[in-house]
């Protein structure tokens, strides 16, 4: 039942919030806040958890004519990325205290509504039910931008919409043709997720799993279904790049681990190296086009085509190692890039501008701003000490005991970060003021939102343990059987027995157990 | 062998036609728009409580010409509720206009028996009359504002058409005669495999396919949706559609395997050409008409796929689709003036911010119609997807799902031009609502979001 409550709870707080905006607009975020507060505090006691074992389930039938159910469940895997969920929810909300001054009431409920969305996906294990969230965070995700996104806001959500649309009716057929295929190896039909583990997959032709997965590339997205994402992020407001980057962007890597590796393993595993190119084509375009913008917003939106890749790339390497740097990665990049575009908010709300050309010289204004942006640009190039080298050292190493080649040049991509992001900090903040007037710093509120962001990233990338103890165990039994043999390089930090015989399924249901205590 | 209780399965349809009677009568003694609206509405509301009533019983045999089974009942509960709700939208747009509406009424009864007599026939005789009779109450109703010169074209356009499609009918029918000696729907797949049993089924085919505007028989759907009334484009979309559905899944199942290549090519075609002209059109009453053309090609996927599944995705398919294009043309209705029809898209831009009530409206029955979660349109398009994959029709399903992304295309450049900040201060002509149409469009709209999450009473109903 608290599962419910937690994907619903940003929804109503919403709801709530949205009368109340137009008399008190400070207390409608009070309000939201307090909804993602309050979810926080539902998560907690689930934190001390882990091991591989569901830490909560919710399971009640939807549609029996189907074999549909809500059934929602919480592991060391989605743990991660639900806390994620609230922090940048929080941070989103706070970045639009002063951005978003029409329609606050709508706004906050778009926003809340996406939340609940991303929550929905992080927690379903009914693929229908899924796909269900997976759709739902589109409309008001769409509208977050058509309302009160920047300059070419009708284009970009129509772009936006119909991208992840044709990709996730794909992905519609592709769900059902699974769950039809393990209806006739068990002779019921049923989209729950440990049904689906059952069998089946091997009955398809592959382009049911090459659907699937195009499906969750587009969210991620990978090359070359990436062409929605500049756009995307560039018009959208403050709060929807940050919601976008940090947790859309997430769905797509998440639900490759959950659902697209372990209900397709054959097919993974036979066009894994294609993916993992296409993922290293990815690291590099993203970081050559990085490296050619003039506008902020769409330079920080193509680093994230970039560290995207290297989701895709450590996927399907399908390793036990990058799947943690996998993990890692998800979390670093959104509370990097979220944060970066909170910064580009900032820097838009006070010069009136996101171009480049017209900035310049911003540390002796605002030392504050140019301290913060300099920690989370450092941290999207990749600097020890902070979050994404963390994730992406897993990664690589991990790719490289599969395919050094592959891994060797994705650590170009590397070198290419370094470019783009001392680029940005370079022309932002160094070199002589061209501005007329000169900005006022940040005050305490915007402070400690890009503050919150830096000191996650700082204690992942000191103390990454309890993430990757997290998720662990459940990425061990996410792995097709055979990949789980190589131990984790981290397994000093993780140790946790990856038996070669356990597939998938018999994992999960001995976790399944476990949980039902 | 007869008798009065061989009727009792056929209630619903003597319902129907008490009540045509006496709204004619009524209207012949007095002339009152008020009342004849309630009586038509109360006769519509029996009609479906009738059906839904009598849903539980086993498939049973009225007479020789109806064959009443629990599905064909489900259907007419949904087409009476559908009539139902073009009955509620209609009292609000009829009362401003000029001249004596009253007559309007009659027709939708007389319409809807003749849709309910196509749904239940169980014999070519009864298909033809049932058809004849909803064919000739829609000609009436299609050009029922006489002032306007384009309501009055629809009407010729479709009286012309319609004849076509009768006389293909007719010809079929007798092409069957002559093969078979027996003009019976049950036993329609036993003795066409002849050329000429063929021929008879594939002009069979080609009548439905004009009523239900399958390409190549399409061409008049945009004109007569345009010139139609609003609330009477709705009972086209609706009750005259949703009964040809009706017959063809409910009756004609045998005829599947003889049809199956040219429907499916119909169906291809459909939802091609359905898709393609809708993503050109300005106007939101021709968007609709196309984009139903693609609606009615997803239909025919789920007749094709058959079976239990296939059955009940096209009874839920039908339900989905009949609440979401009702609520759409009830907003657009709603907001229309004596003379002047609110159909261009640009004239809704803003809308949002102006009447965030009936924008909001409009803007769920196009995502439903786009099939986006929690709503009718998803749940349903998720039914035919199954049944369609379970039937082995990958290549239709893949069409279906090319052309639904597509048409998120067209149905979200409306939506997002309600949302349009720009049309936010336009002048907006206060048009008050009547209570009747508020009532209904709130039902639709609940109707809407009730069958995206709790379908689960119809689908008992439609036998699955």
């Amino acid at each position: 039942m608290s599962l419910l409550a937690l994907v619903l709870l940003p929804l109503a707080g919403g709801v709530l919030a949205w009368p109340l905006a137009a008399r008190r607009p400070v207390a409608a975020r009070w309000v939201c806040l307090g909804a993602l507060a309050a979810d926080l505090a539902l998560v907690l006691p689930w934190v001390r958890g882990g091991g591989g074992d569901w830490l909560a389930r919710f399971d009640r039938p939807w549609l029996p004519e189907l074999g549909i159910g809500v059934r929602l469940g919480l592991d060391g895997l989605s743990l991660p990325l639900v806390l994620l969920t609230l922090v940048l929810g929080a941070l989103a909300v706070a970045a639009s205290w002063q951005e978003i001054e029409e329609r606050r009431g709508l706004f906050h409920l778009c926003l809340m509504a996406v939340l609940s969305g991303v929550l929905g996906v992080f927690l379903a294990l009914d693929l229908i039910f899924f796909y269900l969230f997976w759709e739902l965070m589109l409309v008001p995700m769409a509208l977050l931008i058509a309302l009160w996104g920047h300059e070419r806001r009708r284009s970009a959500t129509l772009k936006f919409f119909l991208f992840t649309q044709a990709g996730g009716l794909l992905m519609l057929v592709a769900i059902v043709s699974r769950a039809l295929a393990a209806s006739e190896a068990t002779g019921r039909l049923t989209f729950a997720y440990e049904g689906l583990l059952e069998g089946g997959a091997a009955a398809l032709p592959p382009w049911i799993a090459v659907a699937f997965f195009a499906g969750l590339a587009v969210k991620l997205p990978a090359f070359p279904l990436h062409p929605w994402l500049p756009d995307a992020h560039t018009e959208a407001p403050t709060g929807g790049s940050v919601v976008l980057a940090g947790l859309l962007l997430k769905t797509g890597g998440y639900a490759m681990l959950r659902f697209g590796v372990p209900l397709f393993p054959e097919a993974a595993a036979a066009f894994a190296r294609p993916a993992m190119i296409l993922g290293v084509a990815g690291i590099l375009y993203g970081a050559l086009a990085a490296l050619a913008q003039t506008d902020v917003k769409r330079l920080v939106a193509y680093t994230s085509v970039s560290h995207m890749g290297f989701v895709l790339l450590g996927v399907f390497a399908l390793d036990a190692t990058a799947w943690r740097g996998v993990v890692a990665q998800m979390v670093c990049h959104g509370l990097s890039t979220g944060g970066l575009f909170i910064v580009a908010g900032l820097l838009q709300e006070r010069l009136g501008t996101r171009d480049l050309r017209r900035f310049g010289g911003l540390w002796h204004s605002m030392p504050r701003l140019g301290g913060l942006a300099t920690v989370l640009a450092l941290a999207s190039l990749g600097l020890p000490g902070l979050g994404n080298f963390v994730a992406e050292i897993l990664i690589l190493v991990g790719t490289f005991r599969v395919e050094p080649v592959v891994a060797a040049v994705a650590a170009g991509g590397l070198v290419l970060s370094a470019l783009y992001s001392l680029r940005l900090l370079q022309r932002a903040f160094h070199g002589p003021f061209v501005g007329e007037a000169i900005p006022a710093d940040l005050d305490v509120r915007e402070t400690a939102t890009l503050g919150a962001a830096v000191l996650l990233l700082l204690w992942i990338g000191l103390h990454p343990a309890p993430l990757l103890r997290s998720s662990g165990p459940t990425l061990d039994a996410l792995l097709p059987p055979g990949a789980g043999a190589r131990e984790p390089v981290t397994a000093a930090q993780a140790r946790v027995g990856a038996d070669p015989e356990s597939t998938p399924a018999v994992a999960i249901r001995a976790a399944q157990a476990g949980g039902a205590r | 062998m007869s008798g009065l209780g061989e009727l009792a399965p056929l209630l619903p349809l003597l319902v129907l036609a008490a009540g045509a009677l006496i709204v004619t009568l009524a209207v012949a003694v007095r002339r009152h728009h008020g009342t004849a609206a309630a009586l038509t509405a109360v006769t519509f509301a029996a009609t479906a409580a009738a059906a839904w009533a009598g849903g539980g019983r086993a498939s049973a045999d009225a007479g020789v010409l109806f064959r009443v089974t629990p599905f064909g009942l489900a259907v007419v509960a949904i087409l009476a509720l559908a009539g139902l709700a073009v009955t509620g939208l209609a009292h609000g747009y009829l009362r401003p206009q000029a001249g004596r509406q009253e007559e309007v009424y009659v027709l939708l009864l007389v319409a809807a028996l003749g849709a309910g007599a196509l749904v239940l026939a169980g014999h070519f005789a009864s298909l033809f009359l049932g058809l004849e009779t909803l064919g000739v109450g829609l000609y009436v109703l299609v050009a029922s504002l006489r002032e306007r010169r384009r309501c009055l074209e629809a009407g010729v356009k479709y009286l012309v058409l319609t004849g076509t499609a009768s006389s293909f009918l007719a010809f079929g029918g007798a092409l069957l005669f002559w093969e078979r000696g027996a003009l019976g729907l049950s036993g329609l797949a036993a003795g066409t495999a002849t050329p000429i049993g063929r021929a008879a089924l594939l002009l069979l085919a080609a009548g439905l396919a004009f009523k239900l505007a399958l390409p190549p028989f399409h061409l008049w759907t945009a004109d007569v949706y345009q010139g139609a009334p609003a609330p009477v484009t709705g009972f086209l979309a609706t009750v005259s559609k949703g009964a040809v559905v009706g017959v063809v899944v409910g009756q004609l199942g045998a005829a599947r395997d003889g049809l199956a290549l040219p429907l499916a090519v119909m169906a291809g075609a459909a939802m091609i050409v359905g898709t393609l002209l809708a993503l050109l059109q300005d106007n939101l009453k021709r968007l609709l008409a196309f984009s139903s053309i693609g609606h009615l090609g997803y239909l025919v996927v789920a007749y094709l796929a058959g079976g239990e599944r296939g059955t009940a995705a096209a009874g839920l398919y039908l339900a989905a689709y009949a609440v979401s294009v009702l609520a759409a043309f009830g907003a657009m209705g709603a907001l229309s003036r004596p003379g002047e029809e609110r159909e261009e898209i640009a004239a809704w831009r803003g809308m949002a911010w102006r009447r965030p009530g009936i924008a909001a409206l409009l803007a769920l029955a196009l995502l439903s119609l786009a099939g986006i979660p929690l709503t009718a349109g998803f749940l349903a398009k998720l039914w035919v997807v199954t049944a369609g994959l379970d039937a082995a029709l990958t290549t239709l399903v893949l069409l279906l799902v090319l052309t639904s992304a597509a048409a998120v295309y067209y149905y979200l450049r409306v939506v997002l031009t309600l949302f349009d900040r720009s049309g936010e201060d336009e002048a907006e002509p206060a048009v008050p609502l009547a209570w009747s149409t508020r009532a209904t469009l709130l039902l639709l709209a609940a109707a809407v979001v009730v069958l995206g999450v709790a379908p689960g009473g119809l689908l008992a109903a439609l036998g699955s």
